[in-house]
């Protein structure tokens, strides 16, 4: 059961669009910055496959620059 | 909607999300996140938070560790910690979840009829001292060997240098760390007469410009490379990175500067002429602390067994080093290096301008060098020629591998030629040693034996019969490692190997001894700007696994040594700090008491009076100086610091005809050394499963190759196929090719060379001559 973080980094002038996009993923919690154009998006899926499945989908929108992962934890060890 | 955390899955999402926000504010000072986010993160469960450094590199990231019901948990960057205030890379934040990999070590092992029992740890132990002994009995001292690592603890370190030289007296002890940092201590004791760096991380604060001498710092080091970075949103900071391969720091820096391989000690001396020439030479610093010298030329590479080699260095005057010079101008460097005049006269233009503060770094592509003591002398070159040298944000910085390869390997001393306080060769230390340790002065051989390589030379040829590794794989690391695989599988050789994973290197063991990992035991580790700093046990570890020093200890005992061994096992650790400490005694290497390093984030000795010294040489910092001037390099008899006049030499092995790449290995963010560890790790082993080999686009064209098509890399020694990798990560330059050396499955030192450098006798894997095939 995969926990991740991530830092997401929009392109320019699409932070909030890429907010909307990532708050309609439902396996996402996000933690916006107030300051700046950044995004934290932790992720909460039941394996591996859905881990997958929802890093391809974040990677997949278009407002999205950059994703990089943080920190990942395996809850079921 | 933008949900907020609150209950769910609690406490592992809360722990993501502080290691993000962490990183975040690593690359954003000042961010800010709204409040009742933050309010929601700080709440993290009944955990008991325990302090300790991270166990991997040598930046030596303060880290607390979050335990529950005797299992660790978590990992989050310490903000006590000046090292990185907080911060950690991927590595160190999912550390502790290798512990519970599946395949641990937890029980004893023996061989016996070419296939492992299991057999209870003082069975285990009683064996190997058995074996010792009768080894020493069959074929003498010289026989028997230990090997081990920069990430050997202090006190683990120190019993493994008591047993061999105090104990059993031969010198044949050395440490991985022979593989990754010798040479910058060969440099700093031959310009300085005293190893380690004389600055420390603080200088991130100060300095205007930072040089990476062939140092992928956002890699390998990307916790101090953030605060690079940090300096540089803050301030007019240039970061140059000087490279033979394009890499993450390249594309960070401010400007990227790529050289043939080798030629970095011609770009150097460039550095230097253009200095003198220019009149940006600080002649009251260099008349006042430095001195000219020159050593012999054409040394050899060492790519032949008991190959021997000593410097003989001769007095010059700055003349003769001027004169010297004149072979190494901006126009003749360019032709030798592929570096335009102009870039040698910006980084020329960099390091002399009188108001430019300059820090250089450097770590494997300065010491992996068959001419490694050199460049790092040409480097300490640059600094003294323009006095830019132990101040706050001038000076240079050789940074470590290993977490613990200077508080260890370099501190301790677990090299052939070391002693905790000095060197074998000389018998001052050798009685300062031995009041110590209460053994007699003439058990202690006055001669250097092996160095790393040359002791699994000395294994394969049957010099060495028995050997005992620890907290090391040598048999991924080692270059050429074939012939030494092979070596170690001889009849009549018996190897020991301590471990908390089964590698390459277990499975040639006739005994492998289950180790405890890092936080199941207790220690200390020395990083890379002299900070030393003390953990305790956290949890316990599993089956029969035990802390490497105690394994030592109680073998030295079953060997009949109980009176040098006297510690207890709950408090051995910190009774043998309390006993280390004695051998450093003094303003020049005194180290910090036990309780202040129990009650911080470490300390850099010299810890004197109270207080750690940030910047040596310096009688505003240093309480050592005592010559009453504005410096003092008290390594040197005279006080004086060296330049040295050391030439431009080819490498061991250059593309030709048949072999017409370069070959560069190196590391990753996500894998430590071997990958025993981090490929245990699944989000780390996920994000980077195998090892891979960097072509040029051009040279992959050339050859029919697109990513991830499986390519054979060929020298004289062996090949390995890997899949390509073409404009991914890093980019090599035409005519080179770049493979990391983690993954055991694809091992690569099984193509590299043994070449190493003569005098700090540290092998060289950046350059060697390689062929490709498509497969």
């Amino acid at each position: 059961m995969p926990v991740k973080s991530y830092i997401a980094h929009p392109h320019d002038g699409k932070y909030q669009e890429l907010l909307t996009e990532l708050s309609m993923i439902s396996a996402c919690d996000i933690i916006a910055s107030e300051n700046e154009e950044i995004a934290i998006v932790i992720t909460d899926t039941i394996n591996a496959v859905e881990d997958e499945k929802i890093e391809l989908q974040i990677n997949s929108i278009k407002s999205l620059k950059m994703l990089s992962m943080v920190s990942g934890f395996e809850t079921g060890q | 909607m933008i949900k907020t955390i609150t209950n769910r899955r609690d406490f592992l999402k809360k722990m993501a999300a502080t290691a993000a926000m962490t990183a975040a504010a690593s690359l954003f000072p000042g961010i800010i996140f709204a409040e009742e986010q933050v309010e929601n993160i700080k709440a993290s469960g009944n955990l008991k938070w325990t302090k300790a450094p991270c166990r991997f590199c040598g930046v030596g990231c303060g880290i607390l560790v979050g335990t529950e019901n005797g299992k660790a948990v978590a990992v989050k960057g310490d903000p006590n910690s000046s090292v990185n205030k907080g911060l950690c890379c991927v590595k160190g934040y999912h550390q502790t979840i290798c512990m519970y990999a599946k395949d641990r070590l937890t029980k004893p092992l023996v061989k016996r009829n070419g296939r492992y029992v299991e057999v209870t740890m003082d069975e285990a132990l009683d064996l190997v001292a058995s074996k010792m002994k009768e080894t020493i009995k069959k074929y003498g001292k010289d026989s028997v060997a230990m090997y081990t690592s920069g990430q050997s603890t202090i006190p683990e370190g120190y019993v493994a240098s008591k047993l061999m030289k105090g104990a059993i007296g031969t010198n044949n002890l050395d440490c991985n760390a022979r593989l990754c940092m010798a040479s910058a201590v060969a440099g700093f004791l031959t310009t300085f007469g005293a190893d380690e760096p004389m600055g420390c991380y603080e200088d991130i604060e100060h300095a205007d410009v930072f040089v990476t001498w062939g140092n992928n710092m956002a890699e390998m080091h990307p916790v101090l490379f953030s605060r690079m970075l940090d300096q540089r949103l803050r301030r007019d900071v240039k970061i140059i990175d000087f490279a033979t391969r394009t890499t993450r720091s390249s594309m960070a820096a401010d400007k990227s500067i790529l050289f043939k391989p080798q030629t970095d000690l011609a770009v150097a001396n460039a550095i230097a002429y253009e200095i003198i020439h220019n009149g940006w030479m600080n002649k009251k610093f260099v008349s006042e602390h430095c001195n000219f010298k020159k050593g012999l030329t054409n040394p050899g590479y060492g790519t032949e067994d008991k190959f021997k080699f000593k410097d003989k260095p001769t007095s010059i005057d700055f003349e003769a080093y001027k004169e010297f010079l004149n072979d190494y101008t901006p126009e003749k460097v360019s032709k030798i290096s592929g570096v335009s005049i102009k870039d040698i006269k910006y980084l020329a233009y960099l390091y002399g301008h009188p108001n430019k503060k300059v820090v250089s770094y450097w770590c494997m592509g300065m010491n992996q060098h068959t001419r490694g003591t050199w460049i790092n002398n040409l480097v300490y070159n640059i600094h003294l020629l323009t006095g830019k040298i132990s101040q706050p944000g001038n000076g240079p910085f050789s940074l470590t591998g290993q977490p613990s390869a200077c508080g260890t390997a370099r501190e301790v001393g677990t090299f052939t030629h070391k002693l905790p306080h000095g060197v074998v060769m000389n018998k001052a230390h050798r009685e300062h040693a031995a009041k110590i340790w209460k053994v007699p002065v003439e058990r202690i051989p006055a001669k250097p034996t092996y160095h790393a390589t040359e002791m699994f030379r000395a294994l394969d040829r049957g010099d060495i019969r028995f050997i005992w590794t620890q907290v090391t794989n040598p048999m991924v690391s080692l270059p050429k490692v074939g012939r030494y695989t092979k070596g170690a599988e001889k009849a009549d050789r018996f190897v020991v190997v301590s471990d908390v994973f089964p590698t390459p290197t277990s499975d040639v063991a006739d005994v492998i001894l289950p180790a405890a990992w890092h936080i199941e035991k207790g220690g200390l580790y020395g990083n890379s700007e002299r900070r030393t700093q003390h953990w305790n046990k956290m949890v316990d570890p599993p089956g029969e696994a035990m802390a490497d020093a105690w394994q030592t200890i109680e073998v030295a005992r079953r060997m009949g040594f109980e009176e040098l061994f006297p510690y207890n096992k709950e408090t051995h650790e910190d009774e043998i700090y309390e006993e280390y400490r004695l051998h450093h005694k003094g303003k020049k290497h005194n180290m910090a008491p036990l309780e202040v390093l129990q009650s911080q984030a470490g300390a850099m000795w010299p810890f004197v009076d109270g207080k750690e010294t940030k910047w040596r040489y310096n009688p505003i910092y240093d309480p050592a100086c005592s010559n009453g001037k504005d410096f003092h390099f008290y390594g040197n008899k005279d006080g004086k610091a060296i330049i040295w006049q050391r030439p431009y030499e080819p490498a061991a092995e250059s593309p030709d005809d048949e072999y017409p790449f370069w070959l560069n290995t190196g590391r990753v963010i996500e894998h430590w050394h071997t990958g025993s560890m981090t490929r245990r790790i699944p989000v780390l082993h996920r994000a980077m499963p195998h090892s891979y080999v960097e072509l040029h686009p051009e040279d992959a064209k050339k050859y029919g190759i697109s990513n991830g098509q499986k390519v054979k890399v060929i020298s004289r020694r062996g090949s390995t196929i890997l899949p390509a990798s073409i404009n991914e990560r890093g980019l090599p330059t035409k005519g080179q090719v770049f493979v990391p050396f983690f993954d055991e499955n694809m091992l690569i030192n099984e193509v590299t060379l043994d070449a190493f450098c003569p005098i700090s006798k540290e092998p060289d894997y950046k350059k060697c001559a390689v062929k490709i095939e498509k497969v």
